[in-house]
This record gives structure tokens, sequence and C-alpha cells, in this order.
């Protein structure tokens, strides 16, 4: 056995987990052909790593889990990424995490740290220059460099460099593991990351949690969904100066966000969610004057994107702008929003559903996108729609039943030797925590997966060849997380 | 074009109008409200605070360090920390942060920001904001965004986020300030013309918040450089950060 085979939200046991010879589990890698959720090392004493390996069959909803164990004199292996270009981000981390060296990496460049030392890509001839932006950008947004390699107004690459917001989060969730440091990876995922670490934590204290903290963890879920494509919607409007729609959906979120006040007392239902359940239920009232609000909300934002849409010049600005084909969205990894804005069927709502979700039993929009910004941005409109209809939904189910405690007590100590896997939809994609314990229940390894780590090079993509003055435009379309990608 | 004014119109006027008394939701977690006479020295609240602002004997929370998490509240059995939706929550001073037993919001309002003369006289009517953000979740700067959206409006200030420091009466961080931002923000600082203010936005850039532990960090700068203004929060909700700048400016 090359593999052990599990299910999402489970833990397995370390010692049930094969390990391999590298260059076995690289063969293995590439006969199985499945999309990488985990790629990352752990320290396995004595000056040898483990190389752990996560793979995803979304069809069938299976992962499958491998290691391999290096030596300490073994300090490099044959890439994957020249077979499978899915796999270039994932071992550029694991370099630069554990100093073992994938060789013939096609561009194995810095991802978090030692940014002055890169030497960028470089473009010459008489027409071709150069537009370096960033770590300071010129709006209210997070650090990153960019630099664009441009031939008159086109622009030939995008070279993208991040790691400006890296703060060593795994490393602080070992030492010292809570909710409100799982809140605070990536602000604007606050409740799928939090959501996904506090499943990852009770999964290691077999902790079952009531059905009502399971629906308010799902509504939660949901409007944050919603609130940030609303937010988007209004972004993408900006930046074509269409400042009708910036104005309209910036008033739109602030309902949605305000009803998340108001459940939780934080506008990003920061303190809502908490190992063992939920800190804050929602009675009757605030559930009608809920559903009232999204009421309006559906209303409203379809209201303002069928104007939107109607006008010739908008349109013109979305279409053909920002292209992701399907083929190179595939090829690199693309998940979530982003692969599904290129006609790929990825929603780890589906393929992975947890329990509350499954017992939903919604039915799957399957999306018909060219990967352009029109395609993310008719995106996000149904996706808002979705994510309104299904909070309505929860929000009945609340007032009509599954009257119970929404906390569950358990001063259980972390199962020993083993790791647990959650992967959550948030708004952008998948969101991956996993955990490793030792045989005294401490944790040793926590690793993050956000879903920008595997986007930010379709972004570089989708810029080809557009003009330079269309980046914010596509920027904005995907959104993309830097502290999520820095950790 | 008629469907977007009608859109318009539909919509209306959105605005707080009065943003110096703007109703907050009751749900909001504000000013702490601490009882000291009801703490029995359990310590649960102590345990569970994730950020180390709580102190025991007598009870107090230092909002600079604070996340507003809740969690205290919820752990303490007595019923001696409480949050009022209070939300104006900046100062002039670090040490204002700290709240006791018996702060009232009349009392923080008083006493929490100091205007200096010539703050008033230079940016009084207009301040032009460059935000740096250094290493923080991104929960700041949404809220910072949202400062200038059709609710909030800061703009009729004369208060407005630029896009270059050279533009800029002064610096906004936000963030925890990386090893790997230290050296952009000190660029951005140099090149902000004098006089300027620096103003601390969130847990975060004022003591590090949630990632004070963290090995990557490089906090240098803020030795160096004087503070105008400490905003809490996380994230800084926009009535308090307005507020907090309005007070800075004598408004
Ligand atoms: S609300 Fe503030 S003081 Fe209380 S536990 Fe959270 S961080 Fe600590
Ligand atoms: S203070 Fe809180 S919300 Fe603001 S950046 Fe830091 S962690 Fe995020």
């Amino acid at each position: 056995m090359n593999w052990i085979k599990t299910k999402n939200n489970t833990k397995v046991n370390l010692n049930e987990i094969p390990t391999l010879k590298i260059n076995d589990l690289r063969e293995e890698i590439i006969s199985l052909n499945k999309r990488p959720v985990g790629f990352f090392g752990k320290d396995w004493g004595y000056g040898t790593t483990k190389l752990f390996t996560i793979l995803a069959d979304d069809q069938n909803g299976d992962l499958y889990i491998s290691s391999a164990l290096f030596e300490q004199s073994e300090k490099e292996y044959e890439s994957l990424t020249q077979v499978l270009p899915s796999f270039h981000i994932f071992e550029r981390e694991f370099y630069e995490q554990f100093g073992i060296k994938p060789k013939n990496h096609p561009w194995l460049k810095p991802l978090r740290k030692n940014q002055k030392d890169y030497q960028f890509f470089e473009m010459e001839g008489e027409e071709v220059h150069q537009v370096a932006v960033g770590p300071i950008h010129a709006g209210v947004i997070e650090p990153g460099h960019f630099r664009f390699m441009c031939n008159g107004e086109t622009v030939y690459h995008l070279e993208i460099m991040l790691g400006y917001q890296n703060r060593g989060i795994e490393d602080l969730i070992v030492k010292h593991p809570t909710n409100q440091l799982a809140e605070s990876i990536c602000g604007d995922s606050t409740i799928a990351h939090n959501l996904a670490y506090s499943k990852v934590i009770e999964i290691l204290k077999e902790t079952k949690i009531t059905k009502r903290a399971q629906l308010i963890r799902t509504l939660a879920l949901e409007m944050e969904r919603a609130a940030i494509h609303i937010g988007d919607l209004g972004a993408i409007a900006g930046d074509i100066a269409y400042l009708m729609g910036a104005s309209v959906f910036g008033a739109i979120r602030t309902l949605v966000i305000n009803t998340m006040l108001e459940f939780s007392g934080s506008r990003f239902g920061r303190g809502l969610i908490t190992v063992g359940g939920v800190n804050f239920d929602i009675d009757d009232e605030k559930i009608q004057r809920a559903v009232k609000t999204f009421s309006k909300v559906e209303k409203d934002v379809e209201r303002m994107v069928k104007t939107m849409l109607k006008n010739t010049s908008v349109m013109s600005r979305l279409e053909k702008t920002g292209v992701v084909s399907q083929e190179k969205a595939h090829e690199i990894g693309v998940v979530g929003m982003a692969a599904r804005a290129c006609g790929i069927v990825i929603d780890s709502r589906f393929d992975f559903p947890d329990e509350c979700f499954k017992n939903l039993a919604l039915p799957r929009k399957i999306f018909k996108g060219k990967g352009d910004v029109n395609a993310r941005f008719q995106l996000r409109y149904q996706e808002t729609m979705e994510s309104l209809s299904i909070a309505k939904r929860i929000l009945e189910m609340l007032k009509n039943g599954y009257k119970e405690e929404v906390f569950t007590q358990n001063e259980n100590l972390l199962c020993a030797n083993s790791m647990a896997i959650s992967i959550t939809e948030g708004w952008r994609g998948e969101v991956v925590h996993i955990a490793l314990t030792d045989g005294n229940s401490n944790l040793t390894r926590y690793k993050i997966k956000d879903p920008s780590f595997n986007n930010w090079y379709a972004l570089a993509l989708a810029v080809r060849n557009n003009g330079v003055s269309d980046f914010p435009l596509c920027n904005k379309s995907f959104n993309l997380s830097y502290c999520g990608n820095d950790l | 074009m008629f469907d977007t004014l009608k859109s318009r119109i539909y919509q209306g006027n959105q605005f707080i109008k009065d943003i110096k008394n703007a109703q907050m939701r009751e749900q909001f977690r504000g000013l702490p409200k601490l009882c000291n006479s009801k703490c029995n020295n359990c310590e649960a609240c102590l345990n569970i605070c994730p950020t180390g602002a709580l102190k025991l004997n007598p009870l107090s929370i230092d909002m600079g360090k604070c996340t507003f998490c809740g969690a205290c509240k919820n752990a303490c059995k007595t019923g001696a920390i409480n949050f009022s939706n209070f939300y104006k929550l900046s100062a002039t001073s670090r040490e204002k942060l700290i709240i006791t037993e018996n702060m009232t919001e009349e009392e923080f309002s008083k006493v929490a920001i100091e205007v200096k003369k010539e703050i008033k006289k230079v940016f009084g009517k207009s301040l032009k904001l460059r935000q740096v953000s250094a290493a923080g979740c991104n929960g700041c700067e949404m809220e910072l965004n949202a400062c200038s959206n059709v609710n909030f409006d800061m703009g009729r200030f004369g208060i407005d986020f630029v896009a270059s420091p050279r533009h800029a009466d002064g610096i906004v961080i936000t963030g925890p300030i990386s090893k790997n931002m230290a050296y952009a923000l000190k660029d951005c600082y140099k090149s902000t013309p004098n006089p300027k203010v620096v103003i601390l936005c969130g847990a975060c850039a004022i003591s590090g918040g949630i990632f004070q532990n963290s090995s990557e960090l490089d906090r240098k700068f803020l030795e160096k450089y004087p503070i105008d203004l400490y905003i809490a929060g996380c994230p800084v909700h926009p009535l308090t950060f307005i507020n907090g700048i309005l007070g800075l400016i004598g408004r």
C-alpha cells in the first residue's frame, strides 16, 4: 500500500501513513495524477525531514495521503513541477521551509522570504519596458510587489513577489492555538479559516457539535461569501469607473455585514465560531430581521447587476478582459471561484461536503464561464444569490426547529500521533487546514493552505496581452489574499 | 442611462448624517466595563485571553492589545467583565488605552484625546493620509476602505487616503510590521513631507496584537518615531477610525 485513502474532516494515525522513498513517492504522485491539497514538510528528528503529500480526488470525495522521508544528507530530489505544473508553488514552499531542493524546477523563486535577493525576469528589446509597483500600493491594499514586462501598453508578463505579510502563523498556531489567531490568518475569510481550524481541533478532540451550531456556522460562511462577492462587484464597478455600481454595491454589502454584527458583535463574524460550536445563538427576532434584510439585499443586488450589465460600455470592459483558459487553469491547479469561472467543476462544499451541507441537499449549479472578468463577475453574482437563499433557508430552519445548545464543552486532550484534515470552501475557494500531533497530544505541525496560494499565478496569466491599465480590474475580479498566501 | 438614474433615486441617500453620535448596534464590543469588586481572582479570563490584554488586581484591559473577542466576558462567571457598544476608542497616548474599573464613556472621551494646537492648526480642515499595510490580516484594511464608502463618507470632512506618501500629511499603519515590510514602511515615512502625523490603527499595529509573539516582526520603527494617535480595535470599526481622526485634528 502506497497511499491511505480517507475523507474530509477525518483524522488518520500517523503510523498508518506509508513512508516511501522520495523517488517512489514521486512516481506514485505522477501515476495517481490527482490534485494536490497538501505537500509539506515536517522536521522528523535527527536532521531528517518527512514530506507529507495529500491529493484530492474531487469526483469521488476521497483524499490520498502518503509520505517520504529525507535523510539528513538527502538535500534534493527531482522536481514534480516538470511533469505536474500545479506543484510549482508547493515545491517552492517546501524548498523555502526545509531547504530540500526540487531539481530542475522551472522557476524556483522565493515565496515569502528574501525578496530582495531575487533576480526578476528580464526582457530586452527596444520597445520593452518594466513597470514596478509595490510593496506599498496606491489604494488601501495589502502589500505585494508586481513587476510588469510591457511592450508599449501591453503586458507580456507579470511577475508577482509576495511575502511581505509573512507573520509565521503556522508556528504561532503550533505554539499557542486559538480561534482568534485562526480568524486573523486572513481577515476577509475570517469565518472560513476559523471554521477549518475549529473543525481540525474538534476532530482531534473527538468533539461532536450540535446541529444548531453547525447550521449557524454554515449560515455565517454563506454570509461571508455573499458579503465579499457584493463588495467585489462594487470594486469591479469602481475599477471600470462605473461609480454608481461602486457606491450601490458598497451600501448593500453594509447590510449583510451589519447583520453579521448583530449575530456576533463583529462585522466580519469575529468571536462567533469557537472550538465546540458557536458563541452566540440567534433568537427569533434577529432571524426575522435578517430574513427581511436578505430579501432586500437579493432584490437590490439583482437590480443593480441588471442595470449595470445593460450598459454596453460596461460590457466592453468586462468581456474578454483577463482571460484564463480552462486548460491553463487546470494545468496550474487553480481552485475555487476562479476555477469555476473558467468552467472547471470544483467546489469543496459539494466535492467534500460536511454533514451540515450534505443534509441541506442543495443542487449543484454548473457555471459555464469563459474565464474572463465578465465570467468572474457573473459567477460572483450567481453565488451571491445562492448564498443569500441558503442563508434564508437556514434561518428558517433555526426558527422552526433545532432547539438545542450551540456549544459543547469538551476538555479532552488532542488525539496523539494523528493527522487531521479539514477542507472548507471559503468565498475564494478551498481553505485547507492540517494538524499533526505527537505522542504527548501536543500539536507539532500546523499547515494552512489558502486558495490564494494556488491562484496568484492565475492572475499573472490573466493579465498577459492585456493593457497594463486593466490590471486593477483583473486583480479585483480575483481579489486574492496576500496574508493568506504569506501566512 | 435612465436605468442608472432610476437606481440612483431608488437608493436615496444613505450616509450617516451625524457621525459623532451615530447609533451603534448594541452587540458591538467596544469600551470594556470592568467591575473589580465582582472579580474573585479565578483567572479564567487570564487563561483564555489570546493577547495578554487582561490583568488582575486590579482588573484591567489594555485596548491596545485586546482583540475584542469577548472570550473573557464569556469565561467570567461573576459578571466582572463587560463591553459597552461605545466605539470612540482612540487615544493620543498609549497608557490611556489601558482601561480599569469605573472608566465611563464620558470620562474616557474627556481624557483620551489631547488635541495639540499645532495639529489642529495645520490639519484641522484637511488631512490626507497614506496607509501602510504591514502584515496584518486585511481586516483593518477592509474597514479603512469602508470609511470612504457612501455610508461613512469620510471625505466630507476633508479626510482622505491618497495614493502617494508625497501627497500625504501623515501615515496610518495597520498590521504588526513584519521584517519584510520594515524597510518599505521607513521609506514611506521618509517620503512623507513634514510636518506629518503617524497613526497606529488596530491591535496589531499598536502592540503586535494577536501576532505579538511572532518571530517574523520588526517593530523598531515604532521606537524611533513619535506616534500621534492610537486607534483600538481588531479590526477598527469605521466609526472608531473617523471619530478618532476627527478628535486628533480637534474637530
Ligand atoms: S476581549 Fe480582549 S481582553 Fe478579553 S479575552 Fe479577548 S483579547 Fe483578551
Ligand atoms: S488588528 Fe486585528 S483586524 Fe486589524 S489587521 Fe490586526 S488582526 Fe487584522
